[in-house]
């Protein structure tokens, strides 16, 4: 009696090229890898795809070379397949499903993220309006504050480009928005949309 | 020997994906070819 082959050796054997190792090697563990991501996912199509994208990236890493898990195949496959459920649901947390029935209209309930034309004029014109002001502050606070909204910089990068320290930095970003703040009390200026 | 496990031990589905699914991994690794040049690793799809 013929003993089946080891994992590392049919990993080694598709390595080399041998194809018909990665059919052994997928139908040798699809059931175990499938129902784990059956048991979390518990929808067949969904894990069918969970499925196929975890060997494309098994089939991608060992084509690369990359593959380094000596004797360990199965776990690393368990834990690509894992992540990959992570994954799905990380994606539907952020774009959650909802099926409704019958004469249930789901506009009703969810709005459409997206400004209407006249929200988006106003908001435009916030904008613009509050790049005028902006204008107004002192260069130093000015710089720390654009470069913290705008660029999205932390104060840190901040700090390294402007040549300051970080208190100083938290300083400037603060008295930016004191100083807005007063502008805009000053002025009497709505900026709300 | 006293029957510790419980008779429901094992209810979760076993399941398979489908020989399509398979086939098409298959085939997706037949037609991946990776070539290296320069130390960069460049992905082929030879369909």
């Amino acid at each position: 009696m013929q003993l089946p082959a080891e994992d590392p050796i049919l990993v080694q054997n598709y390595i080399s090229g041998d194809e018909k190792a990665l059919e052994i090697l997928i139908n040798k563990h699809n059931q175990r890898i499938t129902s784990f991501i059956y048991s979390k996912v518990l929808d067949r199509a969904i894990a069918e795809d969970i499925f196929q994208d975890t060997f494309i990236k098994v089939i991608n890493t060992l084509k690369r070379g990359a593959y380094n898990e000596e004797g360990k195949f199965l776990p690393w496959v368990m834990r690509i397949a894992h992540n990959l459920v992570i994954d799905h649901f990380r994606r539907n947390k952020r774009m959650p499903k909802f099926e409704g029935t019958g004469d249930f209209n789901i506009f009703s309930v969810l709005g459409d993220d997206k400004l209407d034309a006249e929200r988006q004029i106003i908001k435009d014109q916030i904008e613009n309006d509050l790049g005028l002001l902006i204008e107004e502050l002192p260069d130093d606070q000015k710089e720390v504050l654009i470069m913290r909204m705008y660029r999205d910089m932390s104060f840190k990068e901040i700090s390294e480009n402007t040549g300051v320290s970080i208190n100083t930095a938290l300083g400037r970003m603060r008295y930016a928005l004191i100083n807005l703040r007063k502008i805009i009390e000053k002025n009497n200026i709505v900026l709300t949309n | 020997m006293e029957q510790i496990y419980p008779e429901n031990q094992n209810k979760c589905r076993l399941v398979k994906a489908n020989p399509e699914s398979v086939r098409f991994l298959l085939q997706y690794s037949k037609s991946l070819n990776i070539v290296n040049h320069k130390g960069m690793k460049f992905e082929n799809n030879l369909n």
